[in-house]
């Protein structure tokens, strides 16, 4: 496939670097030949050095014969315009456009193929916002994701001493919980996966992922540690665009402080937050964080842009007594070298943000994809199509299903439909060896490797040489 | 600069202060023709001041339109300030013509407390003047409640460029570059617009609720303008209805809310603007609960037997005299002093602002209050960055400075006045009640000027001081007291 990305930011160069793997020819465009160049340096891509939403430009990035467009400058009115240069110049079929204002958000009509010609939109900000946003929901999870509309969720979980399937085979579950249908998609033991059997023992400090009903998920995390008070007063550090979003999302019903350095944008965050309390200050000041009660805090989120910063505070933080410590950190050596130190959870934007955007790029009928352990693993949720004769899914038992070694199917979820053929319910199976696909199911499927998701993808598609 | 350019300097404010003299002759046209229909003897007053008005306007007017330019920001002050300082002169011709043995300071003080819409007055035997006499008092109430100059900035746009400037140094409110319209005659005419239609409403539903013809258009002049001038001696008191106060005090309800919000829902039929408005809940909770404590208080100290006794009178005193309408149906000074000092209290805040009413305004007391709150968080959290609020919009410093400037200058006014009063030999209670009356354009005080009883008692020197006071607090102290300092005088 041919893809042109627009903006080399940390944004668009996570993109790139996700879907170069995947065999596609990619342009990255950017204004600044000095990201270009690192990225052209590290990755098998070409560069074109200029203004995505000028035409020139476009067309020197191989415009005309290019499958999919994906704009996601810092700029919304340069990604607009680029979406609308590309349908009405170059007729390229697919159009993805990064909007990180609401103001267009609130106006889909805006992005239909009169307007803009966007066809799809995101805002990594907001991903960003909403994941951090169910882990405050869930302060034991190392990590939420949400498939199906939010009616199945994964979850990661670190076990404790004292959880009641702590120190014991995992078909003990079924005892513990004899209502609930839960799967347990894998255990990651001092960083290496585990393929869990029956008899696997889940011993304390096991990262643990389980795939369950949205509804089951509390009852779940109880039996693998202790539940937590809830998290009521939340100190974020840094008032940038996910900071803002999140305070003002979580404000209502959580007490939040919330520190920004520059004065200006500090006025700003505190003319439009009407509860959380917006302090002006360094996030690293210990004198600051100590008179703003930070041992009394429940969760400290350091959201700066500087991920040292991050580090940083956030490890100040934890030491000061904050009970739970949350950074968003973007290397990957700097997250093994933190997490579950004086860090507890760190968040990868570009890896949050980026399994959205790549359900669009990826063939097949992907609606989710999700990035888990900050990329070491993935699930996918996937809507399987056809019928038993051109599919190698659909009307299939599960154990007749050629999957790859290290994919699993975690999870189906089956809409049942009124005569009218609209959705009246939406079933959760957690499926065994004999579970038959049908058309339409959505099936969540968990690979332990990157690298299985395009044998997975492919084992969906609909073969017409089965004809 | 030669003392004949230094006086020339101030010819463009004089010039236009001339043309407002001449509207404000002309409208003395309106109780002439009354009079003359009406047969009710005293048309000769009439057109003695509508001549003597007419003519001393197109007198100044000629002498000085030799250097005519637009206004700037002194001639503005100027203006406004000799606007109101001047008028009342002119204002108090047909009083003075048509009752002999008034004297001149008590004419003064009567035009004054009419077009600062005060409410305060030094005639007795108000039964038996002629309609178009307590006519020409309230109509004063009316043209003065929505503002002299706005009036001439909507009819007059050979005002030019500095009508801005004197809408800016007339209107009560703190947002003084709010307007609601792009063309500030535009905003005037809306404004008046809005105002007339209410007056109209006000005078028929009183009308409707009893009153006969001439009582139902001078009440509603006084309402609608929250002045508090009747033409009986016992005020609303007379008609003893239940009918005629829920209507009075419905539309000064009404009157003591921002006639942008009423101009807006009008233009676009909707009562979202008053929804949005962020005074409104503070205004009708202040006095809902006030209506309850006192009435409660009241009870409790055996003033009332009945509660809807209790509740009729207290409800409409605190509305009459908070709103500073101070139109009076009982003698409140014979309550317990809390509760009269607890009405003249609410009088000093409560009308909002860009409405007909006086005091500090709503949306003053509103942001003080909140600055209060945020000096408390930034005790505890000294790098808290919090702004104060008006609904959803952050209040600019340079307003929340001007407001905090204003307050204090409110405070030191109603102080030093009440201490002059007193230096002149009046007793605290009616010193200090009188000044806040007339700073807030209420009207009616406590103690010798309650309700019960009038300025008429008081010597000229108290007159000359509180007419100060009606024309401090209707221009909301700033505005008069910049063409008092000599940094004004000093160009």
């Amino acid at each position: 496939m041919k893809i042109i990305i627009l903006g080399a930011g940390q944004v668009g160069a996570s993109v790139a670097e996700n879907l170069v793997s995947e065999a596609n020819d990619i342009t990255l465009v950017d204004t600044s030949e000095e990201y270009l160049g690192a990225l052209r340096e590290r990755l098998e891509i070409r560069t074109v050095c200029g203004n995505g939403a000028s035409p020139r430009v476009l067309r020197e990035a191989g415009a005309d014969d290019a499958d999919l467009l994906i704009a996601v400058t810092q700029s919304d009115q340069t990604n607009l315009c680029a979406c609308r240069i590309a349908k009405a110049l170059f007729n390229l079929p697919t159009r993805i456009a990064r909007l990180r204002s609401t103001d267009y958000v609130d106006h889909p009509e805006l992005l239909d193929d009169d307007n803009f010609a966007v066809d799809f939109s995101i805002c990594p900000e907001q991903v960003v916002t909403d994941y951090i946003k169910r882990l405050i929901a869930f302060p034991e999870a190392l990590q939420v994701l949400e498939f199906a509309d939010g009616v199945v969720s994964l979850i990661g979980v670190r076990a404790f001493e004292g959880g009641p399937l702590v120190g014991h085979p995992l078909k003990a579950l079924r005892f513990h919980l004899p209502n609930v249908e839960v799967r347990i998609a894998a255990i990651y033991r001092n960083g290496e996966p585990i393929m869990p059997e029956g008899d696997t023992i889940i011993l304390p400090g096991d990262e643990v992922f389980c795939l369950a009903a949205t509804v089951h998920i509390r009852q779940v995390m109880r039996e693998l540690r202790r539940s937590d008070r809830p998290m009521r007063r939340i100190m974020i550090a840094g008032g940038g665009n996910i900071g803002f979003r999140l305070a003002q999302s979580i404000e209502e019903n959580h007490h939040v402080k919330i520190l920004e350095l520059n004065r200006t944008r500090a006025e700003m965050l505190a003319s439009h937050l009407s509860n959380a309390l917006v302090l002006r200050g360094d996030s690293t000041d210990e004198k600051l964080l100590e008179t703003e009660g930070i041992d009394e805090t429940d969760l400290f989120v350091a959201l700066t842009n500087d991920e040292e910063d991050n580090i940083m505070s956030a490890s100040l933080a934890k030491r000061m007594g904050a009970r739970r410590t949350l950074a968003l950190i973007n290397r990957k050596s700097y997250v093994d070298l933190v997490q579950g130190g004086p860090i507890d959870i760190a968040i990868s934007p570009a890896h949050t943000s980026i399994g959205t955007l790549l359900a669009h790029v990826r063939r097949g009928d992907v609606v989710a994809v999700h990035s888990l352990r900050r990329g070491a693993a993935e699930a996918l949720e996937i809507i399987a199509h056809g019928s038993s004769k051109d599919s190698k899914v659909v009307g299939r038992p599960i154990e007749q299903i050629a999957l790859p070694r290290g994919a699993s199917i975690g999870a189906v979820v089956r809409d049942e439909k009124n005569e009218e053929g609209r959705v009246v319910r939406r079933e959760v199976i957690i499926p065994h060896h004999d579970t038959v696909i049908r058309e339409d199911d959505h099936v969540i499927v968990f690979c332990t490797n990157k690298k299985l998701v395009q044998k997975v993808e492919k084992l969906f598609q609909v073969g017409f040489h089965f004809l | 600069m030669s003392s004949d350019a230094r006086a020339r300097a101030y010819y463009p404010a004089l010039n236009a202060l001339g043309l407002i003299i001449m509207i404000f002759g002309l409208l003395m046209g309106f109780p002439l023709v009354v009079s003359a229909v009406l047969g009710d003897g005293a048309t000769l007053a009439y057109d003695q001041g509508l001549f003597v008005t007419f003519v001393a306007g197109l007198l100044l007017w000629a002498a000085t339109r030799s250097k005519r330019r637009d206004l700037r920001v002194h001639d503005g002050f100027l203006l406004v300030a000799a606007t109101w300082v001047v008028l009342p002169l002119f204002g108090a011709l047909p009083l003075l013509a048509y009752i002999p043995d008034l004297g001149f300071t008590d004419a003064y003080f009567e035009a004054v407390s009419g077009l600062t819409a005060t409410g305060a007055t030094v005639l007795t035997g108000l039964e038996h003047l002629p309609i178009s006499i307590n006519l020409w008092r309230t109509f004063m109430h009316w043209v003065g409640g929505m503002g002299v100059i706005v009036l001439v900035v909507a009819i007059l746009p050979l005002l030019g460029i500095g009508g801005r400037q004197l809408y800016k140094a007339e209107v009560p409110t703190p947002m003084k570059d709010s307007s609601l319209t792009p063309r500030i005659a535009e905003t005037a005419k809306g404004l008046w617009l809005t105002y007339v239609l209410l007056t109209i409403a006000c005078g028929f539903s009183l009308w409707w609720a009893g009153l006969a013809p001439w009582d139902a258009v001078i009440h509603a002049f006084s309402v609608a303008g929250l002045g508090g001038f009747s033409n009986r001696d016992a005020s609303l008191g007379h008609f003893d209805s239940v009918g005629v106060e829920l209507v009075t005090a419905g539309f000064a309800l009404l009157a003591g809310l921002n006639y942008a919000t009423h101009y807006l829902a009008l233009v676009r039929r909707s009562s979202a603007p008053y929804r949005r408005d962020p005074e409104i809940p503070f205004y009708f909770g202040v006095l809902a609960l006030s209506t309850l404590m006192l009435t409660a208080y009241l009870l409790a100290q055996g003033i009332f037997t009945d509660f809807g006794e209790a509740l009729r009178y207290v409800a409409f005193h605190v509305v009459s005299i908070s709103t500073s309408l101070g139109l009076a149906t009982h003698d409140y000074t014979l309550w317990p002093m809390f509760a009269q000092i607890w009405i003249l209290f609410l009088g000093s805040f409560v009308a909002c602002s860009g409405s007909t009413g006086g005091g500090i305004k709503m949306m003053r007391a509103m942001i003080l209050y909140k600055q209060v709150i945020r000096e408390i968080v930034r005790s505890l959290h000294p790098n808290a960055v919090r702004p104060v609020r008006m609904g959803r919009n952050p209040v600019p410093e340079h307003i929340l400075h001007a407001v905090l400037g204003f307050s204090f200058m409110y405070m030191v006014s109603i102080v030093s006045l009440t201490l002059v009063l007193s230096a002149a030999g009046l007793e605290l209670v009616t010193a200090f009640s009188a000044v806040v009356a007339c700073l807030n354009n209420t009207g009616p005080g406590l103690g010798l000027v309650g309700p019960a009883s009038n300025y008429q008692g008081l010597d000229d020197l108290h007159k000359w001081v509180l007419c100060f006071a009606m024309i401090l607090g209707r221009l909301e102290i700033f505005t008069f007291l910049v063409v008092l300092t000599p940094t004004f005088w000093r160009r």
